[in-house]
């Protein structure tokens, strides 16, 4: 029922681009926290690109923030793009735009953590 | 809607994923009604977390049992009620603590029940004999917006 979470990552040198693809939930945890753990230790700025997400549950923020940690913990920026309107309200709702910045496009993404 | 409240149910399996079965009929009976797309969305989320609370919490997640969904379409508003076998929440919900979540102070999950809150008009647990269910209302127009608005 739920379309698993593909993870492609661009690294581009300290950046890291996680692309995700399909609903974010519980069972997402290797293509979010999984994925994030395999960036290289240069990276010290993460971009979260939502938008071929088409499904993101309360399970699935909670992923986001588990990663949100990570790097807090390893003074890495995380920015995040393509998420709907709804999807920005709710990370709003939930306190997540006090730890990463909510960006309408991809360039402003980059922009925020440069 | 001449003739009274029409309603429309559906019988879940308790297995994750298929809250979205029950988010997507909402979805589609919000907009019947006429909801704005931006209502739509709320709704949708607030469904499918009341239905991954009663396939986890409530149904703990025994595939023997089902989740029922019932979603009645009333004038002005539409009530979504998710039952299921467990004893019902019985506590108060809280805004989630970014600060403590981030911390790990707090569990990085929990953000459901304030997400139902959040989105919807009305929401109610109630607990029966043999199970519960969360009763979930939202309106059609916002509460105090201007006719036409």
């Amino acid at each position: 029922m739920v379309t698993p979470t593909k993870t492609k990552v661009e690294q581009n040198g300290d950046v890291a681009v996680m692309r995700f693809e399909g609903d974010i939930t519980s069972a997402s945890e290797e293509a979010v926290l999984g994925q994030y753990h395999k960036l290289p230790d240069k990276t010290a700025k993460v971009l979260l690109d939502f938008g071929k997400v088409p499904y993101l549950n309360s399970s699935g923020i909670a992923l986001v923030i588990q990663l949100m940690m990570a790097a807090s913990k390893s003074s890495r920026k995380v920015a995040c793009f393509g998420l709907s309107a709804h999807f920005v309200k709710v990370f709003t709702m939930l306190g997540l735009a006090k730890y990463t910045t909510i960006n309408d496009s991809e360039t402003n993404a980059r922009s925020a953590v440069a | 809607m001449k003739n009274g409240p029409i309603t429309t149910e559906l019988r879940l399996p308790t297995q994750l994923g298929f809250e979205k079965v029950a988010m997507s009929t909402a979805a589609s009976v919000a907009e019947l009604m006429g909801f704005s797309p931006d209502r739509i969305e709320d709704l949708k989320t607030a469904v499918a977390e009341s239905c991954i609370n009663a396939i986890e919490h409530g149904n703990k997640l025994n595939e023997e049992l089902s989740v029922v969904v019932t979603l009645t379409m009333g004038v002005e508003a539409l009530e979504v009620c998710v039952r299921d076998h467990g004893p019902g929440v019985h506590r108060e919900v809280h805004a989630p603590d970014i600060d403590r979540k981030m911390l790990g102070e707090e569990d990085a999950r929990g953000m459901g029940l304030f997400l139902i809150q959040a989105l919807v008009d009305e929401v109610e647990y109630v607990s029966e004999q043999a199970g519960s269910y969360a009763r979930l209302v939202i309106r059609l127009r916002a509460e105090g917006a201007a006719e036409g608005a």
